[in-house]
């Protein structure tokens, strides 16, 4: 007999991985961003159906109610995943500022090349 | 103001050239009050410069008096912050081959008669990058109590981190020769490019220069610092350069000094 708290850990998880492999099958979802999606799902499905690795593990870092345990390696990768987050953040601003400098010589150089000025038009349309 | 590409193909035979190409960058945010007598001001200074206005997202006038000035224009489709608006005009200077880059601010701080003792050096080939200090000389406009602090804190910082004295690490006037603006086209840092771009030009081996100028308070519009902000301020300034001692600095030979 499975305790509530193994079931609802093991629906729990089973939906996390079905609503990301659904949004990944929808296009929706990036490949290179579900990977740490995945792994939490996966990890925290594995860890609600064996309950000796989660006992052990919760042994190993001191935790005296197992099912805790599964809150802390969800914590963890939350996380990872918002890290990842910034990461990709930075790398977005920056490129985002290079777009941004480059049609703003683009257009000079546009508006040199038609001889008059493409400047104002871009202005206008604010 | 038309742009005359044989300028751009190295043909240089044209009488009305400057022998040494110097560019006049003006980064501006809503300037419009100032800009324009920036604009006189500079070409009475250096006659000879072009000037590029880099305007940072402005959604007033700027540019259309910038452009009616005879001043090449360049909007930034939106506001990318001093350092994108500065970065972008070392990346026109280098693409289109200028050999000194000068940097003044748009707002009337920096008094453009004074671009001329700042290109010089430069020009003379005694150093790579000079910077306007308002405290070698200590004259003209200071800072209030708490920002001189501030500055006196940079300042310290930046000087025990590259082994030479600086007295104005916020100083926004600058004029580079074709190696440094290159070097900053490609490395000048986002966030806050004055402080963190001269450890950087330091770091990499560039000589760089302090000349006093005078510096005048803002001609008009509003300054983006409030005490909280200043604070705040500071406290980023220090993480960033802090961790920025921690990060490989790219020598001066790896930059690509040649056309991009």
């Amino acid at each position: 007999m499975l305790a509530r708290v193994e079931i609802v850990a093991i629906l729990g998880s089973l939906s996390l991985l079905a609503i990301v492999i659904e949004l990944v099958r929808r296009r929706q979802l990036a490949e290179a961003y579900s990977l740490l999606w995945l792994l939490t799902a996966v990890a925290l499905l594995v860890l609600s159906l064996w309950r000796e690795l989660l006992d052990v593990l919760a042994h190993l870092v001191g935790i005296f109610y197992p099912p805790t345990a599964l809150f802390v390696v969800g914590f963890g990768f939350v996380l990872l995943i918002l890290l990842q987050f910034s990461v990709v953040i930075s790398r977005l601003s920056r490129e985002n500022k290079e777009l941004a400098q480059q049609i703003g010589l683009l257009n000079w150089k546009l508006s040199q090349l038609r001889g008059k000025d493409v400047g104002d038009n871009i202005q206008g349309e604010k | 103001m038309v742009w005359n590409w044989d300028y751009l193909r190295g043909d240089h035979n044209s009488r009305q050239e400057p022998v040494v190409r110097t560019l006049v960058i003006i980064p501006a945010f809503n300037e419009e009050q100032s800009i324009g007598d920036v604009i006189v001001k500079v070409k009475e200074s250096v006659p000879l410069a072009h000037i590029a206005v880099i305007s940072d997202g402005s959604i007033d006038s700027t540019a259309q008096i910038a452009e009616r000035m005879g001043t090449f224009v360049i909007n930034l489709s939106y506001n990318l912050g001093i350092g994108g608006a500065v970065q972008t005009g070392y990346i026109f200077a280098h693409e289109m081959g200028y050999d000194i880059v000068a940097r003044l601010d748009g707002d009337g701080q920096h008094d453009p008669a004074q671009l001329a003792s700042l290109i010089r050096p430069v020009a003379s080939g005694e150093a790579d990058v000079v910077i306007g200090s308002r405290y070698v000389s200590g004259q003209g406009y200071q800072a209030s109590l708490s920002r001189a602090i501030g500055i006196k804190l940079f300042a310290t910082l930046v000087s025990l981190i590259t082994g030479q004295r600086f007295t104005d690490t916020t100083s926004g006037f600058h004029a580079a020769n074709r190696a440094a603006a290159c070097f900053l086209a490609q490395h000048l840092p986002t966030d806050y490019p004055e402080i963190e771009g001269l450890v950087l030009l330091c770091k990499a081996g560039f000589r760089v220069r302090e000349v006093p100028v005078t510096m005048r308070p803002r001609q008009a519009g509003e300054s983006s610092i409030t005490p909280f902000r200043a604070a705040y301020y500071v406290f980023k300034v220090l993480l960033a350069i802090l961790i920025g001692l921690l990060r490989r600095v790219p020598a001066r030979n790896e930059v690509d000094v040649g056309a991009r």
